[in-house]
């Protein structure tokens, strides 16, 4: 088990946390390649559902980014986000799930460094955490 | 439709990606992926030579669907788009995966976590672009009509232009007066032109025109729509007021700085700021005797990093000026560089040195030290260059100050969603290539607004915005892109879910032929945020380019990978 690294799937908004991540690579910011960024128009396109599916499907953890409160490129966007995760994290106790697997944070397009310190915090709790049984659960039954 | 044939374009960006993840072997792993016909690498998918080859194989291989494994959609996902649709691909049958800023230069020392890494991506690439359906750019129509938000010599010589060229322009500026900060100077570079009469003549271009009206005493309160279409609300002195523009130029300058407390600037009588200066000259006030110029007051510190960049001319210029009005009065300017840039500004030091200012460099760190109770009657100076302590006489002290934002710049940033930078000035799209637009689609900038930049510049940036803001209106229309959301009204409750979240009012929730009301989006308005998705029960509403079925295909994706790497 200690080799074991987890995947974890990014949500980001393509305004603020999509060209933060691009900050990120422009600066040259080592990170662990466990996270794989999918582009959205805004965080608040990410569907609840589809973070529920990346766990059940076993993925290890997912992150939504958006950008700072008050600095959606929609206006509000990124508030229906943050509403729509504190939703989500009840849901993950009733599903018996660690809510570390599912996180959300803001990521400006300037903070590329907080892009990679976000990425770097994630991998490590997820990876102390240990793989996510709930898919292996789903698929062994 | 025809059945889904994928090709996958890997990119080298010559060693970029491929000095860290293994190209040949991503496009090995690509060509076996469900659905792709074809795959190749290119040493640069965006030059001439990929570009041509996306296009052959396109007609090669009969490829509907392209994905391209390089860079950043948000600098080359337009120039793919446009090179699908000249090989008579739907622009939006493309789909970017981004292997150099996620992948290869964030795992510069991990080629093989890299490589397996890429082919994961460009998996979730493909099976996105399998579900990637053709769509129509929406037209929305340009009123003829710019919105300026200024009326200093930027905003000035931007809407004289647009009025040239036939556009209704409303111009809107906050004092009772135009001309902004040049209307409040003397004489200018080169040639001590008189500052009135440039102003005047800008600002009687505008007053003369029939198709500009100028709103004085006047504030932006409120912005909503888009290019083309721009509704805005202003707050005039006989009250609020509508005007319907389809684009707007924000020309709202910067001011000096006036740092109250640093050198005794309000406390002693005789320190004033060069604008200061410049309305004793105006006034023809008698400045008495000797007068010391300090320069970089409140720039080039920690509270403020930046240059001034206009400062070292304007202290150079009034410095003569104070030389040639008095010649017996002694004239000293404190300095810690002399930035004179160009023919012109090197030029006027000379002269200035020639008619006997005298620029003595201070350290930052033993700044000058103004005497006087009440009034100013000297300067202590440590002379770096001597290392000795001065003492200067002087009646006048000049603060030579930067410009800064002005206050109201954060109010103005959010109602027309355009970012400032942390000095407090509008940031543009990009630096060099779009120096004079927002990347809000129909908001352009100019003048000391970006950056502290002279009359000159202001001019040029005035008309540069000019020019950007009359070709949306010049033709007419713009092409909205086409990834809105849209409704099928088929599976739509008509729960007024998405009509509530959307901030734009671009969903209506209203009868249809048979009285049951549903939902309808309007794409013009539509700016393809996606927010109303999760918010539709029935799974009636999708953001087209962003479908459940697209993303979910990717999240699939995603798992199953997991398990074939755990396998």
């Amino acid at each position: 088990m200690s080799d074991f690294e987890p995947t974890i799937l990014v949500f980001a908004c393509n305004w603020c946390s999509y060209a933060g991540a691009d900050m990120a690579g422009v600066s040259r910011f080592q990170m662990p390649p466990n996270c794989r960024v999918v582009r959205v128009m805004c965080s608040a396109r990410v569907r609840p559902e589809q973070v529920i599916s990346a766990l059940a499907q076993g993925i290890d953890g997912v992150l939504i980014l958006g950008c700072h409160p008050g600095d959606c490129h929609y206006a509000e966007g990124n508030y229906h986000t943050r509403r729509r995760a504190l939703m989500l994290e009840r849901l993950l106790d009733t599903l018996g799930l660690e809510r570390e697997r599912f996180q959300v944070s803001w990521v400006s397009a300037a903070e590329g460094a907080k892009f990679a310190e976000t990425i770097r915090a994630v991998v490590d709790e997820i990876r102390a955490l240990g793989p996510n049984t709930l898919g292996r659960a789903a698929d062994a039954g | 439709m025809a059945r889904v044939r994928v090709g996958v374009f890997v990119c080298h960006c010559g060693s970029n990606i491929g000095g860290v993840v293994r190209v040949p072997e991503v496009v090995d792993y690509a060509r076996e992926l469900p659905l792709v016909r074809y795959a190749e690498d290119n040493l640069y998918t965006c030059s001439d030579a990929g570009l041509g080859s996306i296009k052959q194989m396109i007609a090669e291989h009969g490829l509907n669907r392209v994905v391209v494994a390089s860079c950043t959609p948000r600098t080359h996902e337009e120039l793919f788009r446009r090179n699908c649709e000249e090989a008579g691909l739907n622009r939006y049958l493309f789909e970017f995966v981004n292997l150099r800023e996620h992948c290869s230069w964030i795992h510069l020392h991990e080629p093989d976590s890299a490589t397996s890494k890429a082919k994961e991506l460009v998996r979730l690439g493909v099976a996105k672009a399998s579900r990637l359906a053709p769509l129509e750019m929406a037209r929305a129509p340009v009123r003829p009509a710019a919105l300026v938000i200024g009326g200093g010599v930027a905003g000035l010589a931007a809407a004289g232009s647009l009025g040239d060229q036939g556009f209704e322009v409303h111009l809107v500026e906050r004092e009772q007066r135009l001309g902004g900060i040049a209307a409040g100077l003397w004489k200018l570079l080169p040639g001590d032109l008189e500052a009135a009469k440039l102003v005047s003549s800008l600002t009687r271009r505008v007053e003369d025109s029939e198709r500009i009206t100028v709103h004085l005493g006047s504030t932006v309160s409120s912005v909503s729509g888009f290019v083309g279409a721009f509704d805005v609300e202003l707050a005039t002195p006989e009250g609020p007021q509508t005007v319907e523009v389809g684009t707007v130029i924000v020309a709202t300058g910067a001011k000096e700085l006036e740092p109250l407390g640093l050198y005794r600037l309000g406390e002693l009588d005789g320190v004033v700021t060069q604008l200061g200066l410049e309305q004793r000259f105006r006034d023809a006030e008698g400045l008495g005797g000797d007068v010391v110029v300090i320069n970089c007051a409140g720039a080039r510190g920690p509270e403020r990093e930046y240059c001034g960049r206009l400062c070292c001319a304007v202290s150079i210029k009034n410095a003569r000026h104070l030389r040639e009005l008095d010649p017996s009065r002694r004239v000293t300017v404190l300095q810690r560089d002399v930035m004179a840039m160009g023919t012109l500004f090197e030029a006027e030091y000379r002269a200035a040195k020639k008619a006997g200012v005298r620029f003595v460099r201070y350290d930052p760190s033993r700044p000058p030290e103004i005497l006087g109770d009440g009034r100013v009657n000297g300067v202590r100076v440590y002379h770096s260059v001597i290392g000795e302590e001065r003492v200067l006489d002087a009646s006048t002290v000049v603060l030579t100050t930067p410009l800064v934002g002005q206050d109201e710049a954060p109010e103005l940033s959010k109602m027309l969603k355009v970012p400032l930078d942390g000095d407090g000035f509008f940031l543009e799209a990009h630096v060099k290539l779009r120096p004079v637009e927002f990347a809000t689609d129909g908001v352009f900038i100019a003048g000391a607004a970006r950056f502290p930049s002279n009359i000159r510049e202001s001019v040029s940036q005035g008309k540069a915005a000019a020019a950007k803001a009359a070709a949306p209106m010049t033709a007419g229309e713009v092409a909205v892109e086409a990834t809105t959301a849209s409704t099928d009204q088929r599976l739509c409750s008509g729960c007024s879910n998405c009509e509530r979240t959307c901030p734009f009012g671009a969903v209506s929730v209203e009868p249809d032929r048979d009285g049951r009301p549903v939902s309808s989006v309007n794409p013009v308005i539509c700016k393809g945020c996606g927010a109303c998705v999760p918010a539709c029960p029935c799974g009636a509403i999708q953001q087209l380019g962003f479908t459940d079925s697209q993303i979910f295909a990717m999240v699939e994706s995603l798992a199953h990978d997991r398990e074939e790497a755990a396998g």
